[in-house]
């Protein structure tokens, strides 16, 4: 296990004892949460109508968007949060000066941070038991695994094409190419959808992929991922054409998947995990 | 007589050694990267261009990246040179006159609003960055139109700082209201890349570079003499208001085509003049030719060093110019005392 790890566990294992304190335990009825995927998780466990304001970037679910909105990662309005009197506001963990705020002003936060597709689970099932609605967050999470799991079993015992998933580019051209690298929960998603990661070995979220990298690593499939639902551009794919001795390009598996549960470590990452799947293995789901 | 025949001479000598070193360098930088290729496997005709993964990396990622990266060094530090000269600053830069920071906000404005067509095989970023170049150019235009004779070159230096900081505060402010994916493709942007993947941005920016290099072929005198003073310039019959347009108009097209090509490469066109000064000299009928092609050299060593050092990712080659050129400049100040 390395020092990381130790450290991880060591704090979850701190984070839990402290969550047994008796003020930790009082259920929370006036939650302010800034960051898209525990707002979703918090809606999706039935905690929704404990929820008071969310985050600027909150798309999901529908039914939160009547909520007010206060600032997001790096500029959440403490004045406005302060005001609204949360008795619990869910934080990422680098929000050092708001945890700092509410320190001060004596308001409890939950710290959230994520690194791969186990932490989806663990924050589910903590931050449930910290709003005060354990089981339907353990049912949540379990529901989930199970749900992976299931689309593990289709797409076990297959070849696991070579995958390139591309977080983002330059539109109309194949510049500033960036993609998943081997580390993170959309590494953990391809993984659990039965594709190789192209980029595997580079420890890295995020990675800077050049034209001579994509053509070195000769990725059987190329993932593209949009964020918004806008319409595709049949003719922004063609770029790829530059570069025909990629597998993926000369067999027409450059596939472009929409929504943006991609960039969300929520509740729905199962369904993304099986977009992912059926693009990598089409022939499992038919 | 013999002054001129020596200029020629010294002319002569520093466009072969730059030359030769540009020549070398453009040679070397394609056939190296972070993917081991076979140069007979590049050249290899029985086998289909789609089929070989040698020659497409050489000629689609490795030799526009390499050209790119020519056209970006060459026309930063040709525009830096003449806005050191025409504004008697040292510390004068292509942004200086905020030119970068128009390109700079034309492609955030693109990035931002989804924006997503082609024209003439040309995406929509370094077009929209084109565009902002344009405008930060006319903004300068129209500051130099409405400067009478008398008004010092301060002012106008001051009056580009101010329309650099406008324009870099407008770009805050659409970064602001962005989506945090959209935010990370700018910053992507802002790191610079000359990883152009096609020859058709190469090829349009060649239209700009070209007109800046009119320009630029008027003024090597006209900057020497400028370099001594205003008045001076003008008592030897240099129309220093129109010349002073030309430079502007050069320096401006050529920043832009450069930035819109290559993402906003700092240093290079600030550290090149200098470099360049301090081995051939202060006459800007060396230090403008010998310039461009040392800004070409050093731009595409810096990059064969971005692509390959930390292999097989990249590193911005921004970072690579700063580390390098740093110290060299420091080494080139002192080297002598």
């Amino acid at each position: 296990m390395s020092a990381g790890l130790r450290a991880r566990g060591l704090g979850l294992i701190l984070g839990l004892a402290l969550s047994l304190e008796p003020v930790a335990l009082a259920q929370a009825k006036r939650v302010i949460s800034v960051i898209p995927s525990t707002t979703e998780m918090l809606f999706a466990m039935g905690a929704g109508d404990r929820v008071i304001a969310i985050g600027t970037y909150d798309k999901f679910p529908p039914e939160a968007q009547k909520l007010p909105r206060v600032g997001a990662l790096v500029d959440p309005n403490v004045e406005r949060i302060l005001q609204m009197r949360p008795d619990l506001v869910v934080v990422y963990d680098t929000q050092t000066e708001l945890k700092r705020r509410l320190e001060r002003a004596n308001i409890p936060y939950y710290s959230y941070s994520h690194q791969g597709l186990g932490d989806i689970f663990s924050t589910i099932r903590s931050l449930s038991m910290r709003v005060g609605v354990a089981p339907a967050g353990e049912a949540l999470a379990s529901r989930l695994e199970r749900e992976i799991a299931g689309i593990r079993a289709k797409v076990a015992g297959r070849p696991r094409p070579s995958t390139l998933v591309v977080m983002g580019r330059e539109p109309g051209s194949l510049r500033n190419v960036y993609a998943s690298g081997g580390v993170g929960f959309l590494h953990d998603m391809l993984e659990a959808a039965g594709g190789s990661d192209s980029l595997g070995d580079i420890h890295r979220q995020s990675v800077d992929v050049s034209n001579e990298m994509v053509l070195a690593r000769a990725p059987e499939v190329i993932i593209e991922l949009r964020y918004t639902n806008e319409a595709i551009n049949a003719a922004d794919l063609d770029v790829w054409n530059r570069l025909p001795a990629v597998p993926a390009v000369r067999n027409h598996r450059v596939i472009v998947l929409t929504g943006d549960e991609f960039v969300v470590p929520g509740p729905r990452v199962a369904d993304a995990i099986e977009k992912i799947a059926r693009a990598v293995h089409p022939e499992a789901f038919k | 007589m013999a002054a001129s025949t020596d200029v020629r001479r010294r002319l002569f000598v520093t466009l072969i050694g730059f030359g030769a070193l540009t020549f070398a360098v453009m040679l070397v930088a394609p056939l190296a990267g972070s993917t081991p290729i076979h140069l007979s496997r590049v050249f290899e005709r029985s086998i289909p261009f789609a089929d070989n993964v040698d020659a497409q990396v050489f000629f689609v990622a490795r030799l526009p990246r390499v050209i790119a990266a020519a056209l970006v060094g060459a026309g930063l530090a040709l525009s830096g040179v003449v806005f050191q000269g025409l504004l008697r600053n040292p510390l004068a830069s292509p942004d200086t006159l905020g030119v970068a920071a128009g390109a700079t906000l034309g492609a955030m404005l693109a990035l931002t609003a989804h924006a997503d067509f082609t024209l003439l095989g040309i995406s929509v970023v370094p077009l929209t960055s084109f565009a902002g170049t344009l405008g930060a150019l006319a903004i300068v235009m129209a500051i130099s139109l409405a400067r009478r004779r008398g008004t010092s070159s301060t002012v106008l230096l001051l009056a580009g700082i101010a329309i650099g900081a406008l324009l870099s505060a407008a770009g805050r402010f659409i970064q602001y209201f962005a989506d945090v994916t959209d935010t990370f493709k700018t910053v992507q942007w802002l790191l610079g890349s000359l990883d152009v993947g096609s020859y058709a941005p190469i090829l349009a920016s060649l239209v700009p570079f070209g007109i800046a290099c009119i320009g630029f072929c008027m003024l090597p005198r006209v900057l020497d003499l400028i370099s001594l003073g205003e008045d001076a310039a003008e008592a030897r019959g240099v129309d220093v208001v129109r010349m002073e347009r030309i430079a502007l108009v050069s320096a401006s097209l050529s920043t832009g085509a450069a930035v819109s090509l290559g993402g906003p490469v700092y240093f290079v066109g600030i550290i090149v003049p200098h470099i360049v000064r301090l081995i051939v000299g202060a006459d800007h009928r060396l230090v403008l030719p010998a310039s461009a092609l040392f800004g070409a050299s050093f731009l595409i060593v810096c990059d064969l060093i971005a692509r390959t050092i930390i292999a097989p990712v990249e590193m911005p080659v921004g970072i690579i110019t700063a580390i390098i050129g740093g110290p060299f400049f420091l080494w080139l100040l002192f080297r002598g005392r």
